[in-house]
């Protein structure tokens, strides 16, 4: 017999496949002039990104953050857009840089990655696999977008290690610019929250 | 109204470049002064959670900046680097608020409420330009900023309830501070085209906003606005408190050294 628990987890599975399969089909755009031999590079393409990890949550690739928005394919050129979590994330350099490195490492070499803020990253792009992720790296991953606009304190976070719902808010402002430190009152200790944005 | 929407930066017509260069140049220089004046509590501030916070906004703040000047640059202006540190004071268009010295702690998360609380309703505004890359830009700094006035806003209340002590000086900074924030939306002779183009509110609509933003908070803070704030002006013309060239020579040290330098 398969318990609730076990349903839910399956569920999730099925979600992550699905999650997967459209950045394959709709983030990366083969261009007209492509033909067979653009189709054969895609994963490999797709993998080099999902072996770039975010420096600041090294258990979190890219491509589980959400930070791959676009990815043009033309003749032998490539062109990445990456959309940064924070504007002012020290990081972007770093994965400018790996990103380039990742894609040198399975042969494409004529690459471009852009910065840019269109779409604007949301927390509600990271992946069911990232969040699945964030949870066990110890990090509360973030909840439903409570709308940029909307001052909603994000109290009640479920901790990480317990799932208990009685935490509050200890630090708007983390280790980093994307976390915030929250208590837990059941397991009695302090935790990260990727914060909705 | 024009409601054109302009889809890039090269799209926009001279009379109205000259405009978009202009408000960038305001919005950066505000946000890279205040950053910097954050940053100097790194270390300082009275707990570790209100360190981190301060350091976390004024690495936010240096971010947003580095944005409005990356678009500068894309409009024909130095790149970001000799934007921030080449400059001379008379060159930046910062509001005195955020020139100021730091303060004491009273000081300084009264002027970033009253900061924060503007730059929500500024990028509130742009969400709705007919200036795409503005637009998309003001959407993700929106979220970032959300956080900044939650936290000060809380400390706001804290204060202002709090001991006589921090009512008091709360109080004293508010006195100083308001008549700066106000400073915030100095006209210039660029509002009327922005407004037009449907780029940028005037700066009277955004404080009309912006002070029944403020209000309550300061009400439920048990803090007076002097009826006799008058709004000091001049920072959008390049007149500047003597703080400003004091700042300035503190950012743009090493640079002034050796423009080459990497650190
Ligand atoms: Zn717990």
């Amino acid at each position: 017999m398969v318990s609730e628990t076990q349903k839910r987890r399956n569920r999730t599975a099925t979600r992550i496949v699905d999650c997967r399969l459209s950045i394959v089909d709709c983030r990366l755009d083969a261009g007209a002039a492509g033909g067979s031999s653009v189709a054969n590079r895609k994963s490999p393409i797709l993998r080099a990104l999902e072996s770039v990890t975010d420096p600041e949550i090294p258990v979190l690739s890219i491509v589980d953050m959400g930070m791959v928005a676009h990815v043009r394919i033309e003749r032998e050129k490539i062109a990445v857009d990456i959309t940064p979590t924070f504007v002012g994330c020290p990081a972007v350099g770093l994965i400018r840089e790996s990103v380039a490195a990742a894609l040198a490492a399975v042969g494409e070499t004529d690459v471009t990655v852009n910065i840019v803020f269109d779409p604007p990253w949301t927390s509600d792009r990271i992946t069911p696999a990232g969040r699945e992720k964030l949870r066990e790296f110890g990090v509360a991953p973030p909840g439903p977008r409570c709308g940029a606009g909307q001052l909603t304190e994000p109290t009640h976070v479920p901790c990480p290690f317990c799932g208990s719902l009685v935490t509050e808010l200890e630090s708007l402002f983390g280790p980093t610019l994307c976390r915030s430190i929250h208590y837990c009152h059941r397991c009695l200790q302090s935790f990260e929250h990727f914060k909705p944005v | 109204m024009d409601t054109k929407a302009f889809q890039s930066l090269d799209c926009l017509p001279g009379t109205l470049r000259e405009a978009v260069i202009n408000l960038l140049y305001r919005l950066a220089d505000d946000e890279l002064v205040i950053g910097h004046r954050n940053s100097e509590w790194t270390g300082h501030a009275p707990i570790l959670e209100a360190d981190i916070a301060f350091s976390s906004m004024a690495q936010d703040e240096m971010g947003h900046a580095q944005a409005y000047y990356q678009m500068l640059h894309q409009l024909g202006e130095a790149d970001p680097d000799t934007l921030a540190f080449g400059r001379k004071p008379r060159e930046f268009r910062c509001a005195a608020l955020v020139c100021l010295p730091k303060g004491d702690w009273a000081f300084s998360v009264l002027r970033q409420f009253l900061y924060d609380a503007a730059e929500t309703v500024r990028l509130t505004a742009f969400v709705e330009s007919t200036l795409v890359p503005l637009a998309q830009l003001a959407t993700k700094l929106r979220g970032e900023e959300k956080y900044h006035l939650m936290h000060g806003r809380s400390w706001v209340l804290k204060l202002g309830v709090g001991t006589e002590e921090s009512r008091g000086r709360m109080q004293a900074a508010l006195d100083v501070a308001y008549s700066c924030a106000l400073g915030l939306f100095e006209p210039t002779e660029f509002d009327e085209p922005l407004a037009q183009a449907g780029i940028a509110p005037r700066e009277s609509e955004l404080r009309r906003q912006w002070e029944s933003a403020v209000a309550p908070v300061l009400a439920d803070a048990g803090l007076h606005v002097s009826e006799a704030a008058k709004p000091v002006y001049g920072g959008r013309v390049g007149r500047h408190p003597e703080a400003l060239k004091q700042l300035l020579d503190q950012l743009q040290l090493v640079y002034n050294i050796d423009p080459t330098a990497k650190w």
